[in-house]
């Protein structure tokens, strides 16, 4: 499948890269790793006439800990992070996630900065994200602007990103002790979009009781949900058989699947009720 | 149409040159402008990894990259496994194990694996399993692919103590 024929610059800075986006209006597109956006372009659903590659632009890939925060690169490749030792050894959940896009080639070229500025659902950085509290770092002609996840995804492939923004870092709060997070995905085979997934991380206290929670759905909406019912419900209350099971049922109520190749809209609710309940489990675990 | 930019690579050692579309996919750029033909397309839509290359020594899907991208990369395609017309073990197990049938997704396997193998040299059962988890094979169910990796695997080992014991 060919994409129309479209223009291809290949800036060396990211100023460069803001002028030609604006420049070029909205029928530009930024080419990161390209893995969302080529097979998109390929099948003709997207037609940018004009594509950025800023694959070239130095100093977007890094993953380091600074001021408080996990800071990622918007151009880190999925492969790195999931070999990261940093990342390995604090952000299971990260780990988690990066390890379940796609197949080895993908992640060679896909880029965390991609798989979130997407604003696709089926991706699953999203919702580790908005478990993580993560805020986005967008950066216009003015410079940067901040931008909490929990308004990061506003619709279908719409994201609060602006045009002649790029997505340049994501920040993470550095957890407290005694926290921990996991990605369970469902999938029809290896590689695959998620049929549902669910991401939990979780900081608890010395008695288990439950400070923090924070739970991101996959691929069961127009956009990455949070699942805020069940977020609410656990603060504050000892992590049992009980409590996660109410909190599971509850981002279960929460999720909006639709019926498609991958299963009927009531087999991913109900997905979701078991993931959400695997997931707070091994956060748990690793909590402590 | 949009103006044509030029290509340059570095594939399997050679240089290689040619001013071609922006949407020209390095599949075809590789298969139908540089005349490579064991780079194969399977499905189009980023799932079989027929297509698999490296470039900048790592394995990639050419049919999910355009050439402009690659301007100025090395590339390796599965003419350039052999080492001086000799199979490279990989190439040598698959023939061994019987490794493939139609040979369609060969190409792609072997440059998989051999990433797999550069990596880590000594993979475990469910590592050539992972490693090759890019890579889809209608024939096989897997299990010969899996023993010609192992097969290329002590081969490796083997030449290397061979030479360290020839010191």
């Amino acid at each position: 499948m060919i994409p129309p024929a479209f223009e291809y610059s290949r800036p060396k800075t990211i100023p460069e890269a803001i002028a030609l986006l604006l420049q070029h209006g909205d029928d530009a597109k930024i080419l990161s790793g390209g893995q969302s956006l080529i097979p998109m372009m390929k099948f003709r659903l997207a037609r940018p006439s004009h594509l950025i590659d800023i694959n070239r632009i130095s100093g977007l890939a890094y993953i380091r800990e600074e001021g408080g925060f996990l800071k990622i690169g918007g151009l880190t490749r999925e492969a790195d992070l999931e070999i990261s030792p940093l990342i390995v050894a604090k952000y299971p959940l990260i780990v988690d996630t990066a390890h379940v896009i796609a197949d080895p080639q993908v992640r060679n070229l896909a880029t965390v900065g991609g798989n979130l500025a997407h604003g696709d659902p089926a991706n699953d950085h999203p919702a580790t994200m908005l478990a993580l509290g993560a805020q986005i770092v967008a950066t216009g002609q003015k410079g940067d602007r901040v931008i909490p996840i929990e308004d990061f995804f506003v619709s279908l492939f719409t994201t609060a990103l602006e045009h002649g923004e790029i997505l340049t870092e994501i920040r993470i709060p550095i957890p407290p002790p005694k926290s921990g997070g996991a990605y369970f995905k469902q999938e029809r085979k290896v590689g695959d979009f998620a049929t549902a997934a669910v991401a939990a991380q979780l900081t608890l206290d010395t008695g288990g009781t439950c400070q923090k929670a924070g739970i991101g759905l996959t691929n069961v909406g127009a956009t990455p949900l949070k699942a805020r019912k069940a977020e609410d419900f656990l603060r504050g209350k000892k992590l049992d058989e009980a409590t996660i099971a109410k909190a599971a049922q509850l981002a279960a109520d929460d999720a909006q699947p639709s019926s498609d190749l991958r299963g009927p809209a009531e087999y991913k609710r109900g997905l979701i009720k078991e993931l959400t309940k695997r997931a707070l489990i091994r956060a748990a675990e690793r909590a402590k | 149409m949009a103006k044509k930019q030029l290509v340059q690579v570095k594939i399997n050692g050679r240089e290689r040159e040619a001013a071609v579309e922006p949407r020209l996919l390095l599949v075809h750029f590789i298969r139908d402008v540089l005349q490579l033909t064991g780079t194969h397309v399977g499905c189009d839509t980023s799932n079989c990894g027929a297509c698999t290359v490296m470039v900048n020594g790592k394995t990639i899907k050419s049919c999910t990259m355009f050439a402009v991208q690659a301007d100025g990369a090395e590339i390796l395609t599965v003419e350039g496994i052999n080492k001086n017309g000799q199979l490279h073990p990989l190439q040598e197990g698959f023939k061994e194990e019987h490794g493939l049938q139609c040979g369609f997704c060969t190409p792609g396997m072997l440059l998989s694996s051999l990433a797999l193998l550069e990596k880590n040299p000594q993979p475990s059962e469910q590592e050539i399993r992972w490693g090759i988890s890019g890579n889809l094979c209608r024939c096989t169910g897997y299990q010969n692919i899996v023993k010609a990796v192992q097969h290329a695997s002590r081969k490796m080992a083997e030449s290397k103590t061979a030479q360290g014991g020839a010191k």
